[in-house]
């Protein structure tokens, strides 16, 4: 960075303002983070395509992804249905509260039903599934990689990419639909209950009138859209792990970047899957 | 991009014309950052034969290895395995080359999750399909008593000394016949004992197996026991390569320094 001030004559020191608030200063410091920030995001493209490339040609680690999808799925279910059962009572608590304040009451379970399935289930499981598996994949392979594990698969000829990366952005992907189901679920149960405690409604009633009006557009697309956040979580997971340097340090730094990073970037894919999904099935 | 079969027709043309290196190193270059690494070393090394790398600490010996089985490309220079430059191959097609060389890590880096017999199958999982599951496990109880490790199947890397992992890596390492063989520092950090045993056990195999292998190492006692011809790092260059009498009778002032506080 060039200071002015040091090649102007003595006189002229004093007039020419000091270099933090020079335009150019400014300019250059946040040149820093956003030309790190282009660089991260080039380098998760290079990554993304090295695993498609790998994920689409043979051998297929079938045996891997059987493993993947029991580690993501299943162990993520109990986590994944808890936290749908909280929201769909606090959902309950909250919508009887204002339903009832606006003379609404019998929207209610069209309220919690509709809730679930739009947002609050894909959302909630996007989200606790990046914190769950986003920071288990991150640190898995950040300290596979700087205890030269992963070297010593790609030198047994084995393609890192195909075994780590591909099957696992892969079951990221196929469970997040299947455990966003388990979250509606038990969040429709426990709404249901949160409501039954209150005011006595059979399940029956409960899911007929909250499913009136309600068709498969209403419930495929926010459901199908977590593959999206499925993928979001494996791949910068994988990405954040695979580029790890640094002992332990670096492991830990690979965890916490995997969670906060996908936790943002599903929230921030929400928000276009939302408006695509209000676009194309109105 | 070329196919594996053209890269072994290749390797078939090379070997025909009589190319007797199975590994050829020349004018490699490498940096990281500021710091060149590696000024444009060159060495060779021919079927059956052992060279050790010799060099102080941070003389880029693990690096060479690395860049001779692609693990980091270099700035230029190339690496010439039966005589396929492996500048510019893509992953699956330097696998095709992997699967002919075996690697010894410094640390072992031996798979955490696996256990020892699972770590050793690791390669015949993925490039003997053809194997039926005894024949597997025949194999992998073959090799681990090859390097005194047979009854030691069921444990996991994390409850098995240093030495023992460092068995278990030259297990794997050979787990595919390789013939070509890259240790890196395979004594380092083990007891003396134990480092004369490893010298013994890489001997035997170099002697049955017939391998061209490279071993780094700031071990002069070990790569004296176990090569047949030396070559000395200094700051990214080799400074004299020979047998370990050419060594000895070296004028060259590092080497009589390295000499003598070997």
């Amino acid at each position: 960075m060039i200071d002015r001030r040091l090649s102007a004559p003595p006189d002229m020191a004093a007039v020419l303002p000091a270099p933090s608030t020079l335009p150019v200063s400014s300019v250059l410091s946040i040149k820093g983070p956003i030309s790190q920030f282009l660089e991260w995001f080039g380098d998760l493209g290079i990554f993304f395509w090295q695993v498609v490339r790998a994920a689409v040609t043979p051998p297929f680690e079938f045996r891997e992804l059987f493993r993947q999808l029991d580690e993501i799925g299943s162990k993520s279910l109990p986590l994944v249905a808890l936290a749908g059962a909280a929201t769909g009572i606090v959902l309950s608590m909250e919508a009887r509260y204002s339903l009832t304040r606006f003379g609404a009451k019998s929207l209610l379970p069209a309220a919690i039903v509709f809730s679930i399935i739009h947002e609050t289930g894909p959302i909630i499981t996007g989200l606790v599934v990046s914190g769950r598996v986003g920071a288990g994949i991150g640190a898995e392979l950040a300290s596979m990689k700087v205890t030269e594990q992963i070297d010593a698969i790609e030198a047994s000829a084995v393609n890192p990419y195909r075994l780590l990366a591909a099957t696992r952005i892969l079951a990221c992907i196929l469970m997040l639909p299947l455990l966003t189901l388990a979250a509606d679920l038990s969040g429709l149960v426990m709404g249901w209950v949160a409501q039954a405690v209150v005011e006595p409604l059979s399940f029956h009633q409960f899911i007929n009138s909250g499913f009136k009006g309600a068709d498969f557009s209403d419930f495929l697309p926010p459901t199908f859209k977590t593959m999206v956040f499925g993928l979001i979580i494996g791949l910068i997971a994988c990405f954040q792990g695979m580029r790890t340097q640094g002992g332990a340090a670096g492991v830990g730094r690979a965890a916490t970047s995997s969670v906060v990073l996908s936790s943002l970037f599903v929230i921030l894919a929400d928000v276009v899957l939302v408006k695509l999904i209000l676009i194309f099935f109105p | 991009m070329e196919t594996i079969d053209q890269i072994a027709m290749k390797q078939g043309e090379a070997e025909e014309v009589g190319s007797a290196a199975v590994i050829a190193v020349e004018g490699l270059r490498k940096s990281f950052g500021t710091q060149r690494v590696l000024n444009g070393i060159s060495l060779s090394v021919k079927r059956g034969e052992t060279l050790a790398v010799l060099g102080r600490s941070g003389t880029g010996k693990s690096v060479l290895l690395r860049l001779i089985i692609g693990l980091e490309k270099p700035d230029s220079g190339s690496v010439r395995i039966h005589g396929q430059d492996i500048a510019g191959l893509a992953l699956d097609q330097m696998g095709e080359i992997r699967k002919k060389m075996g690697f010894l890590f410094q640390h072992a880096a031996l798979y955490d999750s696996l256990t020892v017999e699972q770590n050793v199958a690791f390669p015949l999982q993925h490039h003997k399909k053809e194997m039926s599951k005894s024949e597997r496990d025949d194999r992998v109880r073959g090799l681990l008593a090859e390097v005194g490790m047979e009854g030691n199947l069921a444990k996991m890397p994390s409850d098995i000394s240093g030495g023992m992992q460092k068995r278990v890596g030259l297990a794997r390492a050979l787990a595919l016949e390789p013939d070509i063989l890259l240790l890196d520092e395979p004594t380092a950090g083990l007891d003396p004992i134990s480092s004369a045993e490893i010298d013994d056990l890489v001997l035997k195999l170099q002697q049955e197996h017939h391998m061209a292998s490279i071993v780094v190492t700031h071990d002069l006692h070990s790569a004296k026991a176990i090569a047949d011809r030396l070559a000395l790092l200094n700051e990214g260059d080799v400074v004299i390569q020979g047998n370990f009498e050419e060594l000895q009778n070296s004028d060259i002032e590092f080497v009589r320094e390295f000499l003598k506080h070997s």
